[in-house]
């Protein structure tokens, strides 16, 4: 039985990859934005400088709506393995389910339980209080990234599991599993990229303000802060990246032949593939542009590296070739262009100018939402290239899957995407609207005074007015 | 001395059902409430009464599904296929409940539409979740290690039934928890609906109590037969204990005391379903011990829950403290 001509699996994954994509943008933005609450709310408390806590208050309301998506989106996450992938949920479950049961017992519970007092109680609990509450948030944020990414990293290069006579995989040495061979680099990078989407939207809605008031001081505050990880964290970021792309040619020579686009080996140096259009059915990438020995210099750092092909595997266990070979080109030079903003911020900084250079501001307000696309772009590139395995070279994707037929997996896909769409197309646009008020509160002491906990019907002309900064002290 | 860990990881996982019961009941009752209270401050005096713990309630949910994956791999994969248009349903509308607590403050013009998202949300979810439960009772049709049934059998009577008795039930523990919570206008409007809504959850109990062992004859060897008819006896008894409770508190006027019986008549239930059921995960087909994960998954995920459990249980507690007493109608969170 098939639906609109798509077959169960295909359903099914696009489903998953669906939920999941929407649900990890806002991971991405909230692991960054909680340590930068973080910061802010240690620095007002250290230098009592207004302007921190004005910050802080800013962001704060912005965290809280993209918290609540990430929430909804991930309790979706946590039941579609056994909806559509019951089959992966009963073999590999013995293996993912802990790491994902201790993600919820250590990180979700963790930020759930202090977001209240986070957000609403630095009047109730007092300052010190509240900052370990924020700091708890953050660190949860952090947890959470670290045991999905074990999991994830496990289903490409599966160690320390023994298979059972009913398929089932059996732990047999948590270490291994936890810390499988390419967990390390896909965490670093992730958590680094996670920074990174929220540096480049911290320093657009800055730059944006700056564009308007350049004398705003929040606004310059915010700006700083970003650049300067945009200067540090990015060229660390592209040096991991490589590391990571090493690791995966060491495990999974496969995907990399299919980001960089050889259906050929290469015994004596390949090239790299700058431009073309990987065809799995002619084994052949059209209309490439190469650079010769370039793709052996980088994977393997000597100009006659050996490269392997496509061609080495059978055809039934080969990732399609296109999407990774495209998404693995968007992500890398989104990470050059955010390092060209990098370094010109630096330029300008010692220029002593960088809150009066509006082309870089421009530029910046331009790149806001690059870490989200880069993010998103990296993830296909490693997820699609895994195929056709869900547990790499052990479980296929095709034996994953639930006893469900096309057209209730449809449907399933159908809701989804009508409510996502709706649901987090609205949640974005508030975030545009909440991001496009200026950072400065109009009534400070009050701010001080009536602390976050702000009743709605207090200003009602104002909220009525500014329905949106009318009631930004949550 | 040997202790089946099956057991004692069914128990965690049971803990963790209640718990999201005992805490998400009475946040998604508010939202099943919402069309008796129709003034925007009411309504922003009722929201704010959860804002500050309701992600943490629903965090239980979370570790109920992904526990149950973790610890129970096989009944996880052959349940969620067989609930899958309920399950789905339910998940939909968490996510219209959720986002509505943020997204009503952030539009004028429209912060009716999420109202009445989260009314609608509110109950559809309630709903999903007590048909999933009446389902599941009923039994699932199971092959080898895979769910063999159609996508409709979720849907009977008796699952609308028990999907009905949660809406109402969560709908009594939502007007409870107002009345523990708020003062004046919105305080004794929610007493006056509690008592509709006790007398109805009562009926209902009744009824889903006296339909489920003619259901399965292992239910009914388990309620009638002796000796076991000696201890299950005791669930009615205290049923009806806290159903007086709950009436003396409404009629006299307490605050806390209807709340408490409500959550009483919940926990009691539960521990009705958990005799119906044990040993078994899915009735009549798959044990406790069948459906568990391998001795090393069960192992190393319970060395983290012995710890991390209390300290959980510890921090919430601390949150709902911080956040304790009447919500000042005149001081929100928002």
């Amino acid at each position: 039985m098939t639906f609109l001509g798509l077959e169960a699996e295909m359903l099914a994954r696009l489903q998953f990859a669906f939920t999941v994509s929407f649900h990890f943008l806002f991971p991405a933005f909230s692991i960054g934005t909680a340590s930068y609450l973080a910061v802010l709310n240690a620095l007002w408390l250290w230098k009592r400088d207004q302007a921190y806590l004005k910050l802080f208050e800013y962001w704060k309301t912005i965290f809280a709506v993209t918290f609540a998506m990430g929430v909804v989106s991930g309790i979706v996450m946590s039941y579609q393995f056994g909806t559509n992938w019951s089959a992966f949920s009963d073999k590999a479950g013995p293996v993912i389910g802990p790491l994902m049961g201790y993600e919820v017992l250590t990180a979700f519970f963790l930020e759930a339980g202090f977001l209240g007092i986070a957000l609403f109680g630095r009047k109730r609990v007092g300052d010190t209080a509240h900052m370990v509450a924020v700091a708890m948030v953050a660190i949860g944020t952090l947890i959470s990234a670290t045991w999905i990414t074990a999991a994830n990293s496990w289903m490409h290069t599966p160690t320390g599991f023994s298979i059972d006579s009913n398929g089932v995989f059996v732990p047999e040495d948590w270490w291994q599993i936890i810390f499988n061979p390419s967990f390390p680099y896909r965490m670093t990078h992730t958590v680094m990229a996670a920074f990174l989407t929220t540096a480049f939207a911290v320093g657009a809605v800055g730059a944006w303000h700056l564009l308007k008031d350049r004398k705003n001081r929040q606004a310059q505050i915010m700006f700083s802060m970003a650049m300067w990880m945009a200067a540090i964290v990015t060229p660390i970021q592209i040096f991991v990246g490589d590391l990571h792309g090493l690791n995966t040619l060491e495990h999974q020579p496969a995907k990399i032949a299919a980001m960089e686009g050889h259906y050929e080996t290469h015994k004596d140096g390949a090239p790299l593939v700058l431009f073309g259009i990987p065809d799995d059915e002619a084994e052949t990438t059209h209309y490439a542009i190469e650079v010769p020995k370039l793709g052996s210099l980088i994977l393997t750092h000597e100009l006659n590296g050996e490269i392997k092909g496509l061609k080495e595997w059978p055809r039934d266990q080969r990732p399609p070739a296109l999407m990774p070979f495209i998404t693995f080109r968007i992500m890398v030079g989104l990470g050059f262009l955010m390092l060209g903003v990098g370094l010109w911020s630096l330029w300008a900084r010692w220029k002593g100018n960088l809150y009066d250079t509006p082309w870089l501001h421009r530029i910046a307000v331009a790149m806001g939402g690059s870490g989200f696309i880069a993010v998103l772009a990296g993830w296909y590139t490693t997820e699609v290239g895994r195929q056709p395995w869900t547990v790499y070279g052990h479980l296929r994707t095709a034996h994953s899957l639930s006893p469900v037929s096309a057209p209730a997996v449809g449907t399933s896909l159908l809701i989804f995407i009508a409510v996502y769409f709706v649901v987090f197309g609205v949640g974005v646009y508030y975030l545009l609207k909440l991001m496009q008020r200026p950072p400065t509160p109009l009534d400070t002491d009050r701010e001080l005074d009536a602390g976050p906990i702000r009743t709605a019907g207090i200003m009602p002309g104002a909220a009525q007015d500014h329905p949106i900064g009318g009631r930004h002290g949550h | 001395m040997d202790i089946d860990l099956s057991f004692v990881w069914a128990g965690i996982i049971a803990f963790s059902v209640l718990a999201y019961v005992v805490l998400d009941g009475f946040d998604l009752g508010i939202g099943i409430v919402f069309p008796f209270f129709r003034k925007r401050h009411d309504r922003d005096v009722m929201t704010n009464s959860i804002a500050p713990v309701w992600d943490g309630n629903e965090t239980w949910l979370v570790l109920g599904g992904g526990g149950l994956m973790a610890v129970f791999p096989l009944a996880y994969a052959i349940i969620m296929p067989a609930l899958y248009m309920p399950i789905i349903l339910m998940l939909v509308s968490l996510i219209f409940r959720g986002v509505a607590f943020e997204f009503r403050w952030r539009t004028h013009h429209e912060s009716h539409l999420w109202d009445f998202g989260f009314w609608i949300g509110s109950s559809v979810a309630a709903l999903m979740q007590g048909i999933s439960l009446g389902a599941l009772v009923q039994g699932v049709a199971v092959e080898g290690r895979q769910y063999a049934g159609g996508w409709w059998d979720w849907l009977t009577p008796f699952s609308i039934l028990t999907g009905i008795a949660v809406l109402v039930g969560y709908a009594l523990l939502g007007v409870t928890w107002l009345n523990l919570k708020t003062s004046g206008e919105i305080q004794s409007r929610s007493a006056k609906l509690a008592r509709p809504l006790s007398v109805a959850l009562l009926a209902l109990i009744g009824a889903v109590s006296l339909w489920t062992p003619f259901i399965n004859e292992i239910y009914f060897e388990r309620w009638f037969g002796w000796p076991t008819a000696f201890f299950s006896s005791f669930v009615p008894l205290l049923l009806a204990l806290c159903a007086f409770a709950l009436w003396h508190g409404l009629t006299h006027g307490k605050h806390l005391q209807p709340f408490l019986s409500a959550l009483g008549l919940f926990i009691l239930s539960f521990a009705g379903l958990g005799i119906s059921f044990y040993p078994y995960m899915i009735p009549g087909v798959l044990t406790i011990r069948d459906a568990a994960a391998p001795d090393s998954s069960l192992k190393f995920l319970l060395v983290g829950a012995s710890i991390l459990v209390p300290m959980i249980l510890a921090y919430t507690a601390y949150a709902y403290w911080v956040f304790r007493g009447k919500v000042d109608p005149e001081e929100g969170y928002h």
